[in-house]
C-alpha cells in the first residue's frame, strides 16, 4: 500500500517561547527545529504499515528550502519519497495550506496513482488549528477521522481506535482514506546510521502550487500574561516531608 | 441572524464543555443584538432542549437522520454545515474538544469558509458586521494569537474552561430538520465502543503524583505509585518519560497528552518545559519536588520542595502512614 504522511517544520521550543519584537512570529533564533510531534508518530505508523502490508511512504512537506531537513528526518526512518510545496517567508493559513496540499496530491496522484492512506498529525504543535487535514480531505472527497491512537488495515478497509473521555471508539473506513493521527499511537524509532546515510540520497520533488489566502489573518503574536508565582519552598530533602504532609491537610487532600 | 452554538453530546448526553459554549454564545448574541441558536445533531439530543433553554438559546435545530446514532465527524459536520447554510448565522461557535474541533473543521471544509480554534476571547467591539478579532491560543496555549476572521458567517471553537456555565432560561422555540446525508458522510461512524475500566484517570484524579526524566526509570516510579495510592491519586508522567518508553502515553500530561486540573500536581523530577507546563497549568495546585531550585516548574509551582525525589517520595508517603497510625 502507498500511504503519504504530511509533515511540518515547527520550532522545538524548551522552557519558554519568545517572540520577535514586531510580534509576528517565534523568535527562532536560539531554537531548534522537529518535525511536529503528531505528525512525527504518523510516519512511524506509515512506516509500520508498509513494513507489514508491502508498498512505500511518501512524506510530504509545504515551507521553504529548510523544511528539507524535516522531510530527510522522515526518510532517515523509512520514507522512501519526499515532497517539498514550496512557499517563501511566512506560514501559510489553514485554508491557503490545505488547498495547496490537496492540489499537490491530486497532482502527484495524477502521475503515480491514488495513495490509499494519507496521514496528517492531529494538529500543529505551533498553529494548533485542527483542521488542514479535515479541509484537505474534503477537498479530495476522501472519508476522514481525525485523532487516530491505532490503524490496522484490512480488506480495503482501515480501522482506527480514538480515545474518548468514556474509553475507546473504532471507526471504518474505506480506502483510500485519510486520517489525522495523535501522539501515543506507536513510540517513533530512531533513525539508524545506515538510515541516516539513505535519506541524504533520497531526490526531494519539488512541487509548486499557488493557492488562495485564507479568510483568517493573523494580527499578532502575545505571550499570555506570566504566571507569577512565589514559591513557597516548603523544605530541602525528606525532613520537608511533614512540612508537605501539613500542606496535604490544609488543602484537603489528605484525610 | 443570529449566534450558532454546536451542542456536543455523546449519544445523548451533553458535555460539559457545552454549556461554556452556550454561555459564551449567549454573551456574544447579546454584545451583537442577536439571538443565540443552538442545534444538536441526532434525534437521541432531542431531550438535551431543556438545558439548552436554561442556558439562553432562543431556538434549537433539531438535525435528524436515521443514520445519527452515535457520532460521526464527517455527517455531524455536514448536518450542521447544512443548518448553517439555511439560517446564516453570524458566528458558529462549537466547543474546544476533540469532537468540537472535528466538527467545526467539516463544517468549515464543506463551507470552504475560515475557521479559528481555540479563542479565548472574542473582541468587545464586534458588532456583528466586520471582521471579529478573536484571541486564540497556540502551542496549547503558551502563546495567544490576535486574529481577524474575515468572512460572513465566522467559525470558532471556543477554548474549553474559559467561560464558565451561568444559567439564563428562556423559552425556546424547537425546529426540527430532516437533514440530507450522502454516502459519501457515512463511513466515519464510530462502529464500536471499548469503554474504559472504572476508575480514576489522569483526567479524574484529584491528586496527581507526575514523573519525569529525573525519576530515571519504569521501575523508579514504584514510590510515586506508592504515594498516589495514599493519596486516592494516580500517576502521570512527562514526554521525556514515554519517549523513553517508561511509561504509557495514556499518563502523559502536557500538550500532546493530557491537560489536567487536578486539585494538586506533585511534579517530581519535571523541570517544566513548556509543552508539560501547558498540560499542567491548570491545576488548583502545583508542588514541585526538584534537585534544581531554578528548574522552570520550580519557580511557576506554588509549593516546592528542593531535594532528591528518590529520598523526598519515600519520606512523604511514611509521614501520611505515621499520621494514619499505620
Amino acid at each position: 500500500m502507498n500511504i503519504l504522511v504530511c509533515v511540518k517544520r515547527v520550532p522545538a521550543p524548551g522552557a519558554r517561547i519568545n517572540i520577535t519584537e514586531d510580534g509576528q512570529q517565534v523568535d527562532t533564533a536560539f531554537l531548534g527545529f522537529t518535525v511536529s510531534p503528531h505528525e512525527e508518530c504518523a510516519v512511524e505508523a506509515a512506516v509500520q504499515l508498509v513494513e507489514k502490508h508491502g508498498g512505500e511512504v511518501t512524506v510530504l512537506t509545504l515551507g521553504d528550502v529548510l523544511a528539507e531537513e524535516q522531510l530527510r528526518t522522515a526518510a532517515s526512518v523509512g520514507a522512501v519519497k519526499a515532497v517539498l510545496v514550496p512557499i517563501e517567508g511566512m506560514d501559510w493559513d489553514a485554508q491557503r495550506t490545505a488547498s495547496a496540499i490537496s492540489s499537490a496530491i491530486t497532482a502527484l496522484e495524477t502521475t503515480n496513482g491514488n495513495f490509499d492512506l494519507i496521514l496528517f498529525g492531529n494538529e500543529s504543535a505551533d498553529s494548533c488549528g485542527y483542521q488542514v487535514g479535515v479541509r484537505a480531505a474534503v477537498k479530495l472527497g476522501r472519508p476522514m477521522v481525525n485523532g487516530a491512537k491505532g490503524i490496522e488495515v484490512a480488506d480495503g478497509v482501515a480501522t482506527i481506535r480514538r480515545e474518548s473521555d468514556a474509553g475507546i471508539e473504532i471507526y471504518n473506513l474505506p480506502l483510500p482514506a485519510c486520517i489525522g493521527v495523535r501522539e501515543g499511537i506507536n513510540l517513533p524509532r530512531y533513525p539508524t546510521m545506515k538510515g541516516r546515510l539513505a535519506s541524504k540520497k533520497v531526490e526531494i520533488q519539488r512541487t509548486e502550487i499557488s493557492a488562495e489566502v485564507g479568510g483568517l489573518k493573523m494580527i499578532q503574536l502575545q505571550r499570555p500574561p506570566e504566571r507569577v508565582s512565589n514559591t513557597q519552598i516548603l523544605g530541602t530533602g525528606p525532613e520537608a516531608a511533614s512540612a508537605v504532609v501539613d500542606l496535604l491537610v490544609e488543602l484537603g487532600v489528605f484525610k | 441572524m443570529s449566534v450558532l452554538v454546536v451542542v456536543e453530546h455523546d449519544r445523548g448526553t451533553m458535555t460539559p464543555a457545552s454549556l461554556g459554549a452556550l454561555t459564551a454564545g449567549r454573551n456574544l448574541a447579546k454584545q451583537i443584538n442577536t439571538t443565540m441558536e443552538a442545534v444538536t445533531v441526532g434525534a437521541n439530543a432531542d431531550a438535551l432542549s431543556d438545558t439548552i433553554a436554561a442556558y439562553g438559546a432562543t431556538t434549537v435545530h433539531q438535525a435528524h437522520h436515521a443514520a445519527l446514532v452515535d457520532f460521526g465527524p464527517e455527517a455531524w459536520g455536514e448536518s450542521v454545515a447544512q443548518i448553517v447554510r439555511n439560517i446564516s448565522p453570524q458566528v458558529v461557535i462549537g466547543c474546544g474538544t476533540e469532537r468540537g474541533h472535528e466538527v467545526i473543521a467539516q463544517v468549515a471544509a464543506r463551507l470552504d469558509l475560515p475557521a479559528s480554534m481555540n479563542c479565548t476571547e472574542f473582541n468587545t467591539s464586534f458588532d456583528g458586521t466586520q471582521p471579529m478579532q478573536v484571541t486564540r491560543a497556540r502551542w496549547g496555549g503558551s502563546l495567544l494569537e490576535n486574529a481577524a476572521l474575515d468572512a460572513s458567517i465566522k467559525l470558532v471553537t471556543l477554548a474549553n474552561h474559559t467561560v464558565e456555565p451561568v444559567e439564563a432560561p428562556s423559552t425556546i422555540a424547537i425546529a426540527v430538520v430532516d437533514v440530507a446525508l450522502d454516502a459519501s458522510v457515512l463511513h466515519s461512524f464510530v462502529r464500536d465502543r471499548v469503554e474504559r475500566v472504572a476508575g480514576v484517570t489522569v483526567v479524574t484524579a484529584p491528586v496527581v503524583v507526575s514523573g519525569g526524566r529525573g525519576v530515571g526509570s519504569a521501575e523508579a516510579f514504584g514510590p510515586l505509585e506508592e504515594l498516589a495510592g495514599l493519596l486516592g491519586g494516580i500517576v502521570g508522567c512527562s514526554r521525556a518519560v514515554t519517549n523513553n518508553g517508561w511509561r504509557n502515553h495514556v499518563d502523559q500530561v502536557g500538550q500532546t497528552g493530557t491537560r489536567i486540573a487536578p486539585d494538586i500536581y506533585i511534579a517530581c523530577g519535571i523541570s517544566g518545559a513548556i509543552q508539560h507546563w501547558v498540560g499542567a497549568m491548570a491545576s488548583k495546585n502545583i508542588l514541585a519536588i526538584n534537585t534544581d531550585r531554578e528548574a522552570n516548574i520550580v519557580t511557576k509551582a506554588g509549593y516546592a520542595v528542593i531535594g532528591d525525589l528518590h529520598k523526598v517520595v519515600p519520606a512523604i508517603s511514611a509521614e501520611i502512614r505515621r499520621r494514619r497510625g499505620q
